[in-house]
């Protein structure tokens, strides 16, 4: 059970796809993304509870990661608006989303392989002054800041395990470790919303654990957390409120002991009369049914001249 | 065969002034290619941008070397620029094609008949540099360590232009030991990933190749300068070629790598040269396997075979670091 307030909370809140939270800090409006003839994201209202942990899940090709690069800037919606704290986040180019303090991971990880994993980490952090050219070109503008830093990313190293890698290439880590780097960097931008795009995923059960921790522990310092996922233990396990994506539109809300007996869900994920057995006189009925439609389309294909 | 004369000519370009203007070329190929990950192709143009910039402006306006090397700078940025905003929002293979193509379309340009009342066609332009060598504070005849000698002509040129490639050297060390060196090499390794960090990839694309595109106008000042001539054919795709030669050759996104890379370079390609014409001239390779005015071509395979054994046995490169190599970009 989650043990924090961001439930209770949520608690009297209706199960319905779009309903409002009582604190929102992300309210996304009819947005609408197209591929070619394809609606993958076409959201009419979701609101996101601050300093909750929110599940996003959904089939394969639900629009869930595309609803998130639209989100952080990654892609361009074709209509549509979302706010994070009232004030307008669409249009927003993906660099100035994440210095605003909302940050994604990735579903493939991105460890920046050929830096080490201290540069890794330092590279998160935002407002460094030497990241401007001129500055650059006189270290003593910056080697102050820089030993800061520094000794932010050692505490975060340090909390994720990762310390005793610090100097070694990133893309020598396995991928859990990635996994954990990524998370770690995005915290060295001191977001205010994290967003991890299957945070779990071929992550060894051992390491699933940490992680959950982790993530619970970004709840408790009061960020709030978006996340994308397939695996229904760790939703079970962390997640405060559940949103459920299929064909690009949001079908349901609500907890996931709601979301586990709601028929849409149900329906989108095994499809519509999965579980209705056919007696014998149905089968037969549906048959004839089909013969007939057989038998006129054969008619009118002779109809043409 | 002379094998005194042999090594003498290859320590004499290993230290002379095309090692050096190549050494300065490829040291922005390394700010593109080697730490911000982008395909330039053209970096000739931006060595026939500096050289033309003090040719036109001294033969042609009558203005002074100064204001001609103000002129080049100016103009590499500018062509920096036009290349960059429509190529560098998009893959990196863009700006591969548009800075071959780009990098031909200032050849051809500036070797047009339109054009050759203010570039001299394809004659090019000569003696626009009598300021530069004026300067000169050396007044003997020779200069040089034991059996490497120069002029003092020669030995000025290459004061200032190895002088330079020393200042770059400091300052991509200087940078890339910075923060904002991080940053480009996040952006050769994933920009997505820097974006998602708040970096404004765009914007340090933009710099780097302004930069690189810069360090390379500086070889062409010294090209055009230490030879007092422009000619619109050296400036030829060959040069991009033999920068990435020298820069996988020395190891890509190491600071020594093109010096190193470059002054190994082309004292290979004298010591080929120069052993090939000897050993023809005393008899040991028959005319019918190769005759004198072939040398040039062969010597060019034999380089070439050379970075190619090199990429099979030490991919890294001289300076480079074998296991980094071996990572995955992504």
């Amino acid at each position: 059970m989650p043990d924090n307030t961001a439930t209770s909370t949520l608690d009297g809140i209706a199960h319905e796809p779009g309903v409002a939270k009582p604190d929102a800090v992300l309210v996304a409006d009819s947005v609408v993304r197209r591929f070619g003839g394809l609606k993958a994201v076409d959201v009419e209202h979701a609101e996101f509870q601050r300093g909750a942990i929110t599940a996003l899940i959904g089939p394969n090709g639900a629009g869930k990661t595309t609803f998130f690069n639209l989100l952080t800037g990654f892609d361009q919606a074709d209509s549509g608006s979302w706010t994070y704290d009232g004030k307008k986040l669409s249009g927003v180019p993906a660099h100035k989303v994440a210095r605003r303090g909302v940050v994604r991971t990735f579903q493939l990880t991105k460890a920046l392989s050929r830096l080490t994993v201290m540069e890794n980490m330092k590279l998160g952090a935002t407002g460094q002054s030497g990241e401007s050219f001129l500055r650059a070109l006189v270290p003593p503008l910056w080697k102050r800041q820089e030993k800061a830093i520094e000794a932010r990313a050692e505490d975060l190293l340090e909390r994720f395990k990762l310390d005793k890698k610090r100097d070694d290439f990133a893309g020598t880590l396995s991928g859990g470790q990635r996994k954990l780097l990524e998370m770690a960097r995005a915290l060295m931008v001191e977001p205010r919303i994290v967003m991890l795009d299957e945070p779990m995923a071929g992550v060894n059960p051992a390491l699933t654990q940490s992680l959950l921790g982790h993530v619970k522990d970004l709840r408790a310092e009061g960020m709030t957390v978006l996340f994308v996922e397939h695996d229904m233990d760790v939703v079970r396990d962390i997640s405060d409120w559940v949103i459920v994506m299929a064909q690009g539109r949001i079908i349901a809300e609500g907890t996931h002991e709601a979301i586990g007996r709601n028929q849409a869900v149900i329906d989108a994920y095994l499809g519509a009369h999965h579980d209705a057995p056919l007696t014998e006189a149905e089968e037969r009925q549906q048959l004839e049914e089909a013969d007939a439609q057989l038998a006129a389309e054969a008619q009118q294909e002779h109809a043409k001249p | 065969m002379d094998f005194g004369l042999i090594i003498r000519n290859a320590l004499r370009a290993a230290f002379g002034d095309f090692a050096a203007v190549y050494a300065l070329a490829a040291i922005g190929l390394n700010m593109h290619f080697g730490y911000t990950g982008l395909l330039n192709f053209g970096q000739a143009a931006f060595l026939a941008l500096g050289a033309y910039g003090i040719g036109v402006t001294v033969t042609y306006l009558g203005l002074s070397l100064w204001v001609g090397i103000a002129v080049g700078i100016a103009a590499a940025v500018l062509f920096a620029l036009l290349l960059g905003i429509p190529t560098l929002r998009l893959r990196a293979d863009y700006l591969a094609i548009v800075t071959i193509a780009a990098s031909e379309i200032v050849r051809f340009l500036v070797r047009s008949v339109t054009l050759s009342d203010y570039t001299g066609g394809s004659f090019g332009l000569s003696n626009f540099a009598d300021q530069f060598y004026a300067l000169n504070p050396l007044d003997g005849t020779q200069y040089g360590i034991g059996p490497i000698q120069y002029t003092g002509r020669q030995t000025w040129v290459l004061l200032v232009a190895w002088s330079l490639v020393a200042l770059m050297t400091l300052l991509t060390y200087t940078l890339m030991h910075s923060p904002w060196g991080r940053v480009l090499k996040s952006i050769r390794e994933d920009e997505d990933a820097a974006r998602s960090l708040g970096k404004n990839v765009f914007v340090y694309k933009m710099q780097s190749l302004v930069l690189g595109g810069v360090i390379g106008a500086l070889g062409g000042f010294m090209l055009a300068i230490s030879i007092q001539s422009v000619q619109p054919d050296t400036y030829s795709t060959a040069i991009t070629f033999f920068a990435y030669a020298i820069l996988i050759l020395g190891g890509t996104a190491r600071v020594f790598g093109p010096v190193i890379g470059s002054m190994l370079f082309w004292s290979l390609l004298s010591l080929t040269d120069n052993v090939l014409r000897q050993a023809v001239n005393a008899g040991y390779i028959p005319p019918s396997i190769l005759d004198g005015t072939q040398i040039g071509q062969v010597r060019l395979m034999l380089v070439g075979l050379g970075i190619m054994l090199l990429m099979i046995f030490r991919p890294q490169g001289i300076f480079g670091d074998r296991e980094e190599i071996a990572l995955d970009a992504r």
